[in-house]
């Protein structure tokens, strides 16, 4: 650690040396803060502490004195510090809005099984439930409503469908032209095609998903002539926009540093740049295109706006054609109405969780390839 | 430098004369409305100060509960919850204002011959049990259902009041907006929608029956206003009643007065019935 010097550090360097080693830090500092946030917000569902059953069966504000603080406090859902600042007539206040609320349910859900059920349980959340209105068991994301049905298999059939597509869609593309900027290309035409490429990184992705919505989804249903003008198809498509320039420069780079020393040689047994390109630079950088590709899709599974604009019916179905409803959308989407600290508003940190989890594993997992493939091409192991 | 010295003063005057500072915080559906009333009655009242932002009903009632917000804009009503976290704030339940009315129409493609539907019809298409056109008197063709994002206030009382709290059909499309929903009926001839019956710009507004065997009724004007038209809500405001008098007191006043209300319609909803309106 530090920087090495024959003679003592002057104070100033000192100084700014710990600064900067305090401003990096506080990077790491903030992603792990986020995650204990988040975490922290969604830890009720994980423990079961959440309650979404309609029909209950009220205290009646009378009986205030018989029940224990404990039991109140509970019931209420609030903290015992809560409780000692609260006056009678306020505790009583909060038991007729629970009566209240009972006497506000519609006489159809009243005598609905599904009213009694605590949706929020792992077993709704995972799991296919027939509903009533229902023929057959489904999987149901309608976080709103009377009966709340926060079923996630259909958000992540969704993001996985969408990122699936992008990634089919932007990984050609985007290692191709890397094969050819760093192996075929002139020098002159390399100079314009990198940046170029690069520069698709600088489109706000609002404005990829506006294009996408007026006009890739017209024209790719008079294309392909499906029934869904806007489906995960569009969308994985337009998402591919997004992650091309992610996955060309990290390709690019590791397919560059391929030693010069392989490609001389191939050519010099006779090998064409074609011959070289393919069977010695590509299989040598191999590792580096897959992390590429495992970053590529990092940034597609946590990208927002393009699939907010262009679908999002949470329908449960793997074909690309129908919608999707991705998580990100699901949080954007949602988290502006949800009641805060309740269920709703639980259920979406915990998928705010999932995807950082699945964001942070596969930015690992890229890093660690790339690491290998570095310290492999310089002989280090 | 003078002049300068001037200036500064009557500026710094000025600044301490605005007595009252009222924020107004919560529904996207309400934002324009109660920019212009903002607008219009800071006009009038130089000394008031009014800042209106959006976000949504749930951050309205969250930033009420937080007491960083006066009012609290909001197109659905307060739910059990929101009013227990407010009686654990600050003691007291928030207290509603109707401000405004709103009808909802239902868009389809002009191209669609058909004209009207009946509650329940409409109802059925948006739970998935109808799914043709041919089904309710139109062509044969299937029909593609767009919706409301969930945190929409005109989702929700659309879920309880059209569809009778039936979960959407889970293939129906969710659009950002009603601008967005319209769009989309415009381009797909086999569309249909909802929102505000206001915004239906280029797409066709079917009549509604309120059962199956009265009489259809189109949204215009004169009929969301008289309430004959079926689908129609209220718009609100919530506040602190410990903060109701005063400035915020007056303003809510005059929101709700022939004067305020002049200025609803401009915005696309529908003022309130008269015997609604504050006494003045």
């Amino acid at each position: 650690m530090g920087i090495h010097r024959g003679h003592k550090a002057r104070p100033v360097e000192w100084l700014a040396e710990k600064f900067i080693f305090f401003v990096s830090l506080s990077a790491i500092l903030m992603v792990l803060l986020i995650f204990l946030f988040v975490a922290r917000e969604a830890l009720p569902v994980f423990f079961g502490q959440t309650n979404t059953a309609l029909v209950q069966k009220p205290i009646p504000p009378e009986d205030l004195d018989k029940h224990s603080p404990a039991e109140l406090e509970a019931y209420l859902e609030i903290t015992p510090d809560q409780f000692a600042k609260m006056s009678k007539a306020n505790l009583r206040d909060l038991m007729d809005v629970k009566v209240e609320e009972q006497d506000d349910i519609p006489d159809n859900f009243r005598d609905d099984p599904d009213a009694r059920i605590n949706t929020t349980q792992w077993k709704y959340l995972i799991q296919p439930h027939q509903w009533t209105d229902y023929d057959k068991p489904e999987y149901i994301w309608q976080p709103v409503g009377q009966i709340q049905k926060y079923n996630i298999i259909p958000l992540i059939v969704g993001t996985l469908k969408v990122t699936l597509v992008g990634l089919f869609f932007a990984v050609p593309l985007a290692v191709g032209a890397a094969i050819y900027v760093s192996q075929l290309a002139r020098p002159r035409v390399r100079e314009i095609l990198k940046p170029a490429i690069e520069l698709l990184s600088g489109i706000p992705s609002v404005v990829v998903g506006f294009f996408a919505l007026l006009v890739m989804a017209t024209v790719l249903q008079s294309i392909f002539h499906y029934q869904t003008r806007l489906n995960a198809f569009v969308a994985g498509l337009a998402l591919g926009f997004a992650v091309i320039p992610v996955i060309f420069s990290i390709a690019e780079d590791a397919l560059t540093s391929v030693p010069r020393a392989y490609t001389q040689a191939a050519l010099a047994l006779g090998a064409s740049r074609w011959q070289t390109a393919w069977q010695i630079v590509l299989p040598a950088a191999l590792p580096g295109v897959f992390a590429a590709a495992v970053l590529g899709f990092g940034r597609a599974i946590g990208e927002t706006m393009i699939v907010l604009m262009v679908c999002s019916a949470s329908v449960m179905s793997w074909s690309i054609f129908d919608s999707a409803r991705s998580i990100t959308t699901t949080i954007a989407a949602e988290m502006a109405e949800a009641v805060s600290g309740g269920p709703h508003y639980r259920i979406l940190f915990m998928l705010g969780a999932l995807l950082f989890a699945a964001t942070f594993v596969s930015n690992m997992v890229g890093d660690f390839v790339i690491h290998r493939f570095k310290q492999k091409l310089e002989g280090k192991r | 430098m003078k002049k300068l010295i001037t200036i500064l003063a009557a500026s710094v005057l000025a600044a301490s004369a605005f007595a009252g500072n009222i924020t107004v915080k919560g529904s996207d559906t309400l934002l324009i409305l109660a920019q212009k009333w903002a607008e219009t009655y800071m006009g009038g009242h130089t000394n008031v100060n009014i800042s209106v932002s959006g976000g949504g009903s749930g951050i309205g009632f969250a930033a009420l509960q937080g007491q960083t917000t006066d009012l609290c804009d909001a197109s659905r009503k307060i739910k059990a919850a929101e009013i227990q976290k407010c009686i654990i704030a600050f003691g007291a339940r928030p207290t509603e204002y109707k401000v405004a009315l709103d009808g909802l129409s239902v868009y389809v493609n002009p191209e669609n011959p058909l004209t009207e539907l009946s509650v329940a019809q409409v109802g059925d298409i948006f739970t998935g049990k109808i799914t043709n056109w041919k089904d309710v008197g139109g062509p044969d063709a299937p029909i593609t259902v767009y919706s409301r994002e969930n945190s929409s206030g005109t989702y929700e009382f659309f879920k309880a009041n059209v569809l009778k709290g039936q979960d959407f059909a889970a293939s129906a499309q969710t659009m950002p907006g009603t601008a967005a929903i319209v769009q989309a009926v415009v381009k797909d001839k086999y569309g249909i929608g909802y929102g505000g019956a206001a915004y239906g710009g280029g797409s066709k507004m079917l009549a509604i029956k309120k059962t199956d065997s009265s009489t259809a009724i189109a949204p215009t004007e004169d009929n969301v206003e008289n309430r004959t038209y079926p689908i129609w809500r209220f718009l609100y405001v919530y506040v602190d009643p410990t903060k109701d008098k005063g400035e915020i007191a007056d303003y809510l006043d005059w929101i709700r007065s022939d004067d305020g209300q002049k200025y609803v319609k401009d915005v696309g909803y529908y003022p309130l019935p008269k015997n609604l309106r504050s006494g003045n």
